[in-house]
């Protein structure tokens, strides 16, 4: 070898290294942590124990995801209704969209923090995540196809069958191991890195401003007894007042037939606010002044009102100076990190 | 004469006493000591036999309704048999789980283990245990995937919405259906009774699991021997869904899904198990 080619190969073993570097992917993937509980984050629901988290079960449960394979013409995939870019909703659909430009009746809510959840659905019915991925599959507005049959597709394709044996060591595609793929990429769909957080976290000296911190002190009094920190959701199912909407949707009586169930839903996260409207289960609020005012003179007494929207007034008083302020807290719940994660995006 | 008779009765006598098993003692009760049993789950409408899709010879209920029937399914769970003296002895529940589908014979027995033994009640379960139908998918295998039969609008058996599994899936047609929003909006005069609710997650809701035990005395104890395939043939009278305790009209009741009737309807259920007899 001559001092030429070993300048050549030297600068191109350079330049692969700097490449690396450059690259977040490689280097995360690299050292690929598994699930990792945020430090201001309560203890997880999810069973890890049954299904801990490895590189191949989520990189093969984001294969998933993204894959339209799993509708019945091959056009819709979970990241259709679930856009990253929208922290995992379908920005702009009030309800959702799904195969043949079917509507369902609901609002996509945040692929997001689920590892903390136990009940799932605006209105409930599901109570472990390892089953949900079964209703849009095989829901005629969503992806209207059958399980086994999206199973034959993927055993047609080696690149999934190797995928499966890396993760669960055999090439068999059966029920349990298709779901619990998915569930390790939900559950590493994890938002906490929000300023919120990094103040909580005491990290590189963020802090509030005078006016989120009012914010702050507002949302503690007003919000928090139902989106409660950090995840900004008690996990109830509750009703909040909204009037009963056109195709009077029951909420978790639909789940329980319980009668004093009529009209809950699901208290969801307020997190990422910024990219998730429109708002409610039927997404019926286009902006989050909207929501706000409704709590502060729209609440209604529907069946089930909750207790704490229903003492001397209807709903919680808000002048437009806290409206302002809790709006300005609420901002500091956006987290960029995550609707930008490149280990959460289609590859 | 009299004499030839005498030896005739005598000697039938002989026969059938030689051909009954009847005789040999129950062996000592061991839960290791395991032999083939089966219970035959054999579906009747009324008086008639069961037949699918019988549209050419219309079964008739008790409120004078002709119908037809397309499709029945049911789960039969949690086998466990009890001797005379009261010694039960519990199918493995992994091993425990059966479903019946009309529409295919092969279907009908649930053949499991128990231990050698003279039974006078065998139990079961119509449906799925709460417990099991909230376990890790991985312990949900066979007829409990969710995969199996290709979604609730076809042969499936499970509700994703609910996270439950119907537990008896009966359908059929009767032009007493209207073709309104109170029958079938599609004009098909269908029925449709899927009947499930395990008693909920988190907080309790419609339990529609029936737990039957069946008392083998009067038709035929089983009797339980390695080298046969005892056999407790039941029969399931799809008639009673309608004519049960809690009678019905298809008219007016179309469709019982997961609703508070479906607990009147479970009701019946409940009731469709008749011991025949016991092939030993
Ligand atoms: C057609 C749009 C659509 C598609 C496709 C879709 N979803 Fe959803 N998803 C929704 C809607 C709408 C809801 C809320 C349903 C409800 O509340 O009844 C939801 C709820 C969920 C939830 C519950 C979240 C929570 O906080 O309770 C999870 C998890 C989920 N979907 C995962 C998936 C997965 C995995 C896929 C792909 C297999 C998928 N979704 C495909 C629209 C969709
Ligand atoms: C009594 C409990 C309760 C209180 C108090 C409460 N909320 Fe809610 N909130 C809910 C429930 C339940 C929903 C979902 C209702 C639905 O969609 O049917 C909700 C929905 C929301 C949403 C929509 C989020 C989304 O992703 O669609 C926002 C924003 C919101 N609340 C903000 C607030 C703020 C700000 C306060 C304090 C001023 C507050 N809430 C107080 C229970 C409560």
């Amino acid at each position: 070898m001559n001092k030429k080619h070993f300048i050549v190969l030297f600068c191109l073993g350079l330049f692969i290294i700097a490449c690396k570097k450059s690259s977040p992917i490689v280097e995360e993937i690299e050292t690929f942590l598994g699930f990792q509980k945020p430090a201001n984050f309560p203890a997880t629901a999810y069973n890890f124990a049954s299904n801990p988290v490895t590189k191949d079960g989520f990189e093969l449960g984001r294969m998933l995801f993204y894959e339209p394979r799993l509708s019945r013409n091959n056009t819709i995939t979970c990241g259709s209704c679930h856009i990253q870019s929208s922290a995992f909703t379908q920005h702009g659909h009030d309800v959702s969209h799904g195969i043949d430009d079917r509507l369902g009746t609901r609002n996509s809510p945040p692929i997001m923090n689920l590892a903390w959840s136990k009940a799932f659905n605006w209105g409930g019915g599901v109570y472990d995540l390892d089953t949900q991925p079964i209703i849009p599959i095989t829901t005629h507005e969503e992806m209207d196809e059958n399980l086994e049959n999206v199973y034959n597709k993927l055993r047609a394709m080696p690149k999934y069958t190797s995928k499966f044996k890396a993760a669960f060591g055999t090439e068999e595609i059966n029920t349990a191991n298709f779901m619990k793929a998915l569930s390790q990429f939900m559950v590493m769909c994890i938002s906490s890195n929000a300023k919120y957080d990094k103040v909580m976290r005491k990290e590189g000296g963020v802090s509030f401003t005078a006016e989120e911190l009012e914010g702050y002190t507002l949302f503690k009094d007003k919000c928090s007894s139902c989106h409660t920190e950090p995840l900004f959701t008690d996990g109830s199912f509750r009703n909040n007042g909204l009037g009963i909407s056109p195709v009077n949707d029951k909420g978790l009586y639909t789940a329980t037939l319980i009668e004093t169930d009529k009209y809950k839903f699901k208290v969801p996260s307020l997190r990422n606010l910024k990219y998730t409207a429109p708002y409610m289960h039927d997404g019926r609020f286009l902006t989050l002044n909207g929501v706000l005012e409704h709590y502060n003179s729209e609440v209604q007494a529907t069946p089930n009102l909750d207790p704490l929207l229903s003492g001397n007034r209807l709903g919680i008083s808000l002048t437009a100076n806290e409206k302002t302020k809790i709006s300005a807290f609420l901002n500091t719940l956006n987290d960029e990190d995550f609707i930008k994660n490149p280990l959460l995006a289609e590859q | 004469m009299k004499k030839k008779l005498l030896y005739f009765v005598t000697l039938i006598t002989i026969i059938l006493s030689s051909c009954s098993k009847n005789d040999d003692p129950a062996p000592d009760f061991e839960e290791a000591n395991l032999a083939p049993f089966s219970i035959e789950f054999d579906n009747i409408v009324g008086d008639r036999t069961f037949s699918i899709n019988n549209t050419g010879s219309l079964y008739t209920n008790a409120a004078g309704e002709k119908f037809s029937i397309s499709m029945l399914q049911y789960f039969i769970s949690n086998i466990k048999v009890t001797t005379a003296s009261g010694k039960t002895y519990t199918v493995p529940q992994d091993e425990s789980y059966f479903l019946i589908n009309g529409a295919d014979r092969n279907t009908r027995f649930t053949k499991v283990q128990v231990p050698e033994g003279d039974y006078t009640k065998v139990t079961f379960t119509l449906g799925v245990d709460s417990l099991r139908s909230t376990m890790d998918l991985s312990k949900r295998t066979g007829v409990l995937d969710p995969a199996a039969g290709g979604g609730h609008d076809s042969g499936g058996m499970y509700w994703g919405w609910n996270s439950g599994y119907i537990f008896f899936k009966f359908e059929g047609n009767s032009n007493v259906i209207s073709d309104d929003v109170n029958g079938d909006p599609t004009g098909k005069k269908q029925f449709k009774y899927h009947i499930g609710g395990f008693g909920g997650y988190s907080a309790p809701t419609i339990n529609n699991i029936k737990v039957i035990t069946i008392d083998l005395n009067a038709a035929g104890i089983a009797k339980v021997r390695k080298d046969r395939q005892s056999n407790v043939h039941l029969f399931v009278d799809m008639m009673k869904v309608f004519n049960g305790p809690n009678a019905f009209s298809i008219a007016a009741h179309p469709n019982v899904m997961f609703s508070d009737y479906s607990v009147n309807v479970a009701k019946n259920l409940a009731q469709l198990f008749t011991h025949d007899h016991t092939e030993n």
